[in-house]
């Protein structure tokens, strides 16, 4: 599996991507990760570990506590996978056909 | 989303994308060819000083394919080499890897508007002769193509998706 793929299957998980969220806003431990959330704090742990895996979050420990931040790496490896020149031009075709067709549909 | 076709006939001098799109065949077409504009990536995908605000493909065989600037100006990217209305169309594209116009360079680019039922096209996508780029040919391919398996990626990302909430 490449990068792109695990960072892409780890955010597929709705739970996943708000406790990537929460990482996005700065550092933090997994406690903090938790509250206010609706899992318990082992499964934020399980979650981190998946985003661990796809090199989304990197943790460092700090006195007791460890805590958790945004790895660029993960999203750069999706950054690439999206970059593709016909990639972005065929999709966003697609996008202006379509809204051609819808268009033309209704004036007739 | 495009897709890559079979990944078992990799050809490092093309790169193929296939795609669906929901609209009759001649509006994809027209889409392609009459409003480029509309569509083009002009914000990192143009060659001139100018800021880029539409992208031109002359109607004909032989036609210019160019961009226009805001001021007034225009920069070529290649030519018309066939053009089958609604149906098939063939371009030079004619930027080097230096992004200069070269208009020896002549590496193609094919598409192919399949009607698949009356709101239904499946266009098809090939840029060719990328071994134009000589040395540079690979770093050229990444530019226009992803290295990774679209089609596995997808699948993946679509396995997650399914998934995601049941976990």
């Amino acid at each position: 599996m490449t990068n792109a793929d695990q960072v892409l299957d780890a955010l597929g998980d709705r739970t996943r991507r708000a406790v990537f969220a929460r990482v996005q806003r700065g550092a933090r431990s997994v406690q903090e990760i938790a509250d206010g959330m609706d899992v318990s704090r082992p499964a934020v742990s399980q979650h981190l570990k998946v985003l661990k895996a796809a090199r989304l979050v990197t943790d460092r420990a700090e006195g007791t506590r460890r805590l958790y931040a945004v790895d660029p790496t993960g999203i750069a490896a999706v950054r690439d996978w999206l970059d593709g020149f016909w990639d972005e031009a065929l999709v966003a075709f697609k996008a202006a056909a379509e809204q051609e067709a819808v268009k033309e549909r209704k004036r007739r | 989303m495009t897709e890559q076709t079979g990944a078992g006939d990799f050809d490092p001098n093309r790169v193929r994308k296939v795609l669906g799109v929901n609209a009759p065949q001649a509006v994809a077409w027209r889409v392609f060819t009459e409003r480029m504009g509309t569509w083009w990536p002009l914000a990192h995908y143009k060659i001139g000083k100018a800021n880029a605000v539409d992208a031109v493909l002359e109607p004909r065989v032989g036609g210019r394919w160019y961009e226009r600037g805001e001021d007034g100006s225009t920069c070529e990217w290649g030519r018309v080499l066939v053009w089958e209305p609604t149906v098939r169309l063939v371009l030079t594209w004619d930027i080097d890897a230096n992004l200069q116009f070269d208009p020896q360079l002549n590496t193609e680019i094919e598409v192919r508007f399949v009607a698949e039922g009356d709101n239904r096209t499946r266009v098809e996508l090939e840029h060719r002769r990328l071994d134009r780029y000589g040395a540079r040919r690979d770093e050229m391919r990444r530019v226009f193509d992803t290295e990774g398996d679209w089609g596995r990626l997808l699948a993946g990302f679509a396995r997650a998706a399914e998934l995601g909430g049941a976990e």
